[in-house]
């Protein structure tokens, strides 16, 4: 077992956590800013006896991984917004066919070529499915390196669990900054995982079909029945990290990058008297939900920051509409928020809100 | 004394005894079953990885008792690269119609080719979309009537057919480059021949196959089954030579300076 620390950026914690993991395919293609998850793959993967392809696209990257995943092998493919939307695809049809895989995504801006700077603009796309049909994947949000690094391995167990796309939401401040992590080599592939689906040839057994079209009356009613329970037992994935909630009387709503500055933020209003809480989701899909209306139900007041026009606040208000609601501060991507670009809004919120009791 | 009767002619047993949904006079069934006899013939079948792709070619899963992976409209090659690069000891072939091979799939089969993946493409070329209901592909013939291109194909607007066996054979990674058809006995022989070269060269580990197949279409060429044969051996021969445009075994420079070994 390793237990040094080593200096590091997001993106090749990614690329060592995969490579814990026990990742044996990875597919891509070059896009600023997640660049040096190739790059760090390109030779260590292959070191390792695993496949590294550098596709002539994103979608030619994505439909490898497919094919990949169709063997029962741990594979993974990472890109940056515009290459996530070429992905969605094959993303759709690994949904459809029941096909673990775990997609990165380094986001930044949109829309169109947008920019490269952090942008968390692809929450909705990330959360919802992502492309056509009616599906959902995995979606894990780490706002460290070393979370990164541990997601990332968990991600390939949570993707064999439910034989679904995993996607990692990072971005570019995630991606490009540099940490000490301590990589723990995991359980790896376990033993005859995936044996009984992946495709083999079919030697001494029934041929296997991995597929998404169902034609016949009823049929794909039944596949979506299937995909639904699928869902909702991945709903006890749901997870969520609490920084002073207890006694807050707003709680700051936050993921990734923006919810580590927004941690800075409550610190220093705290030492102004300001009882402010951070709730950071760590899976964005399952969205956890209950442990957000569990603090509503105590009275909490919400705001939920995020660098976008605003996306999660629609799953915030969902999450505690029977006791509150939840304002949003935005930031929009082009712009870098520092902590205490923050502070003003939210004293501003608590002030209001005290107004309001005292009138 | 001789035995009073001898089987000369059985079906493969990987091909599934069930009515096909193809048309009458269409020509994938056949192809499907020079598929299912030379897997046979190979000892491939029980390591054998099919990559079905979108198009009236879809339900090959019901008939071949493989298995199999459902690919996107186009990435078949993609996919396929991703199943041989996991799982390099079984057989891997994907099996595509134009529109989804020369169409929307043209980069995932051009840069599977050129790495020189060592898997083995099924392409049937009926110079249109089947599936939809008889559009406009890549391959349609100038002047051919289809539903979106009512007066005809037209270089001046759609270009030229696409010929897929002789742009592939120029690839480095393309081990063997055939266009084949099976509108006769004799076509289909070498059809066969040529669909085992394809499978061989994978097996030998000496990069991509490729068969192009001519195929038969008559519901969307408004033809009966006859017609649509002669249509394969007259017009379609004519713009799409039939024969081996790449061969490890052996390389004939024909007229023109293409390398074509006429079949």
């Amino acid at each position: 077992m390793r237990t040094d620390r080593i200096l590091v950026k997001g993106n090749e914690a990614i690329a060592m956590g995969a490579m814990d993991a026990g990742c044996e395919c990875y597919f891509a293609y070059p896009i600023t800013p997640q660049s040096d998850i190739p790059e760090y793959l390109s030779t260590a993967l292959v070191q390792a006896g695993g496949e590294f392809i550098q596709a002539e696209s994103e979608i030619a990257a994505a439909n490898m991984l497919l094919g990949a995943a169709a063997c029962g092998k741990r594979a993974m493919t990472s890109s940056s917004s515009p290459g996530i939307s070429l992905k969605q695809e094959a993303i759709s049809y690994m949904a459809g066919s029941d096909l673990p895989a775990v997609i990165v995504n380094i986001s930044r801006g949109g829309p169109g070529l947008g920019s490269i700077d952090p942008s968390q603009g692809d929450y909705y796309q990330a959360t919802r499915g992502g492309g056509h049909g009616d599906y959902r994947t995995l979606v894990l949000a780490p706002s460290t390196c070393q979370e990164a690094y541990d997601l990332t391995v968990g991600a390939f167990d949570l993707a064999f669990t439910y034989r679904n796309p995993v996607v990692i939401l990072g971005d570019a401040i995630l991606g490009q900054m540099k940490e000490p992590i301590r990589t723990w080599r995991s359980r790896g592939r376990p033993e005859g995982e995936a044996e009984d689906w992946a495709l083999s040839g079919a030697r001494g057994r029934a041929p296997r079909l991995l597929k998404s079209l169902y034609l016949s009356e009823g049929a794909l009613a039944e596949h979506h029945a299937h995909l639904v329970s699928k869902y909702e037992q991945m709903q006890a994935e749901a997870r969520g990290e609490e920084v002073q909630t207890q006694d807050a009387e707003l709680v700051v709503v936050a993921y990734g990058s923006i919810a580590r500055i927004a941690k800075n933020t409550i610190r220093s209003l705290r030492t102004e008297g300001y009882r402010v809480g951070l709730f950071r989701p760590i899976t964005l899909y399952p969205f956890p939900a209950p442990a957000l209306a569990d603090l509503a139900s105590q009275g909490k007041r919400f705001v939920t920051i995020e660098h976008n026009t605003g996306q999660m606040v629609d799953d915030v208000r969902l999450a505690v509409r029977r006791f509150a609601d939840s304002e949003l501060l935005s930031v929009y991507p082009g712009r870098l928020p520092n902590p205490e670009d923050f502070e003003h809004p939210i004293r501003q919120l608590m002030q209001n809100e005290q107004q309001t009791e005292e009138a | 004394m001789r035995n009073q009767e001898q089987a000369v002619f059985s079906v493969p047993e990987v091909m599934v005894d069930t009515p096909m949904h193809f048309c009458p006079g269409c020509h994938h069934g056949t192809i499907h079953r020079l598929v299912g006899e030379c897997l046979s013939e190979l000892g491939l079948v029980d390591s054998t990885i099919c990559v079905g792709s979108v198009g009236c070619s879809v339900f090959i899963y019901n008939y071949l008792r493989l298995d199999a992976v459902e690919a996107p409209h186009g990435r078949a090659a993609a996919v396929a690269t991703g199943v041989k690069r996991a799982r390099p000891e079984n057989f891997v072939f994907t099996y595509q119609g134009d529109g989804d091979l020369a169409a929307i799939g043209l980069s995932e089969i051009v840069y599977a080719a050129n790495r020189g993946e060592k898997v083995s493409v099924v392409f049937v070329n009926n110079t249109v979309y089947g599936m939809t209901g008889g559009q406009m592909a890549p391959t349609t013939m100038v002047g051919q009537k289809t539903t979106t291109c009512a007066g005809g194909r037209s270089q001046e607007r759609d270009g030229a057919p696409l010929k897929m066996a002789e742009m592939l054979a120029s690839l480095e990674g393309t081990s063997f480059s055939a266009r084949v058809a099976v509108d006769s006995i004799a076509h289909l022989k070498k059809a066969k021949k040529a669909l085992k070269k394809a499978f061989e060269v994978q097996i030998q580990g000496l990069g991509l196959g490729f068969v192009e197949f001519l195929s038969a279409c008559p519901t969307n060429w408004h033809m009966n089954p006859l017609e649509a044969n002669a249509r394969i051996s007259g017009e379609l021969s004519a713009y799409f030579p039939l024969g081996v445009y790449k061969d490890p075994g052996q390389a004939v420079e024909a007229s023109g300076g293409e390398t074509c070994i006429r079949m």
